[in-house]
């Protein structure tokens, strides 16, 4: 596994981009852009991302960090790029939860780390089994900041089971982060502590598809 | 033990003190289990003020609480501003759309005046019944938004970040418009009743912005609007972490703050004995699934470890017990309090779990 960069870790938690773009110009010569991205950016956000479980970061750092770290990968692998493809369809959503800042960082850390991924916004349970069987997702991310909402992927995950059966169900944010049980109490198939962890969840869900 | 049971006010100004009361003060911060007890829907009971004040005397008569609290939902100062507040059935209101939706907005907003909102007027004539039934019994617990954490409602969480981050001028201006509200906003509610103020302020928590940060930001904020507010205070994190930054909250004027659930209650007790007092700091969201033996468990390990010399209202982390929350977890919250908190109480490491 790639080191942990410390300097682009740095660069991140201070918000200075025109450093994190450097440090990256400067690996992008001998490595691919996937490469960067797993080897590099992932590493980097994983950190941070085990920073914020620990009380050591700030939301706010894990969200600019993620917001640079797309950008860069943007500019590296633009959204589209054959590269970005090899992988299962994914999404995702809140459940009638108006608190978007969560979805928008796992967005963020997922295509920064090379992934393309669909957001859905905020939907209902009947829209988000809707639109994942006509997309025929594999992976359908579910963020929530209100317990209403979590408890909500309960209906989701069983209205799947039949009209989606092989799509998998992963969830993160506040109400699961403060109940350890509780997602499997909704019957999720996985859970995310952080956003960072998403990129793992999906690889090991889906078998290491990427 | 003293001979003589306290009023609840007596007991929460004795702790506030930082001296021990008859026993640990008890704040249930329920919004929404009041409607059930009227058999109304959420939207119903927050449609008149009569139901939000009936509902909250009939919290307090059942579980023997020791506060009222007139918060009706945290989106009622954005329904002020003119902004959307969308209903539930089975949860909190919340904010819609955000009404900003261009940082340029930000140069010509003016804070709504208070009198003239219907929504605000609502609270403060349930804070007027409230105090004309309770007397100075029992505190009655008014909220603000703190004007730093306002904006996450106003202009969507991730667009203020980048306005922190990118944009000084405009998120200079924004808390100078939202200083004016908050400040004028409390002292409404005190005037008409409120014996304190819960200054919910999420967003200044280490859980969202770095200390760093905060010390440059929220911080300032807080010390410049409590300053500003004619009556005591008590900061709220809203489940965020606060150890990393209790000694500068202690500096802002606040008399309390609200812990979080994720943080070791000693360790708070420890850097806040003397300065300020902790509100805290049960599990709202584990609390659902709560069995009564876990329950006592719990009320018992928070007061042995926050009780100790008073300073200690006990809570839920949040200042929202969910709608989720049974009726007989609040029940066995209740007892355990009664039935562990009186004075003296056991010191923590004096009893298993």
């Amino acid at each position: 596994m790639a080191e942990i960069n410390e300097e682009f870790v740095r660069a991140l938690l201070t918000l200075n981009r025109l450093a994190a773009k450097r440090i990256m110009a400067e690996a992008s010569g001998a490595l691919t852009p996937l490469e960067i991205a797993e080897g590099m950016i992932v590493r980097a956000l994983e950190w941070i991302g085990q920073g914020w479980q620990r009380g050591d970061v700030a939301l706010s750092q894990v969200y600019m960090s993620g917001r640079i770290c797309e950008e860069l990968m943007d500019e590296l692998l633009p959204p589209g790029a054959p590269d970005r493809k090899n992988q299962p369809p994914i999404a995702i959503a809140t459940l009638e939860d108006y608190h978007l800042l969560g979805k928008r960082i796992v967005y963020s850390v997922l295509r920064a780390g090379g992934f393309d991924l669909k957001d859905y916004g905020r939907m209902t349970v009947d829209e988000a089994v809707r639109q994942t069987v006509e997309d025929r997702l594999q992976v359908l991310l579910i963020s929530a900041l209100m317990l209403p909402s979590a408890l909500h992927v309960r209906n989701l995950v069983l209205r799947l089971k039949s009209a989606c059966p092989g799509v998998k169900v992963v969830v993160g944010g506040a109400p699961f982060l403060f109940d350890s049980m509780l997602w499997r109490e909704v019957g999720a198939h996985a859970m995310g502590r952080s956003a960072s962890e998403a990129a793992g969840i999906i690889e090991k869900i889906t078998g290491g598809a990427r | 033990m003293t001979s003589t049971a306290m009023t609840s006010l007596q007991r929460v100004l004795t702790t506030l003190g930082h001296n021990e009361p008859d026993r640990v003060p008890l704040f249930l911060l329920s919004t929404l289990h009041g409607a059930k007890e009227l058999g109304l829907s959420i939207r119903d009971y927050f449609a008149e003020a009569e139901n939000v004040a009936e509902g909250q005397i009939w919290l307090r008569a059942k579980y023997g609480h020791d506060c009222l609290y007139s918060f009706f939902y945290a989106p009622v100062e954005i329904e002020a501003w003119g902004g959307e507040v969308i209903f539930r059935d089975d949860g909190p209101p919340n904010s819609g759309l955000p009404f900003i939706s261009d940082p340029e907005q930000i140069l010509g907003l003016k804070p709504p005046e208070i009198e003239k909102i219907p929504c605000l007027a609502k609270v403060l004539r349930t804070t007027e019944m409230m105090k004309a039934r309770v007397g100075d019994d029992c505190p009655i617990i008014g909220v603000v938004m703190s004007p730093f954490s306002l904006p996450v409602m106003q202009m969507g969480f991730d667009r203020y970040l980048d306005l922190m981050a990118e944009r000084p001028e405009h998120f200079a201006r924004l808390m100078q418009v939202n200083e004016a509200f908050c400040a004028a906003w409390a002292n409404a509610q005190l005037r008409a009743g409120a014996t304190a103020i819960c200054y919910f302020d999420p967003i200044s928590s280490p859980t969202i912005i770095p200390p760093d940060l905060y010390r440059r930001t929220g911080f300032a904020i807080a010390k410049r609007t409590l300053a500003r507010i004619q009556g005591p205070t008590a900061t709220h994190l809203a489940s965020g972490r606060a150890l990393a930054i209790l000694g500068d909250i202690a500096q802002t004027g606040t008399a309390a703050v609200g812990v979080s659930a994720l943080e070791d209650l000693t360790k708070i007790k420890s850097a806040c004995r003397g300065k300020l007092t902790i509100l805290g700091n049960l599990n709202g969201i584990e609390m659902r699934r709560w069995s009564a033996a876990e329950t006592e468990a719990l009320v018992r390990r928070a007061i042995t470890q926050a009780g100790p010399g008073g300073g200690f209202i006990l809570s839920d982390n949040h200042g929202e017990i969910p709608w989720q929350v049974p009726d007989e977890v609040l029940f066995a919250i209740a007892e355990a309090t009664r039935r562990w908190g009186v004075y003296p109480v056991q010191e923590s490491g004096s009893h298993g779990r």
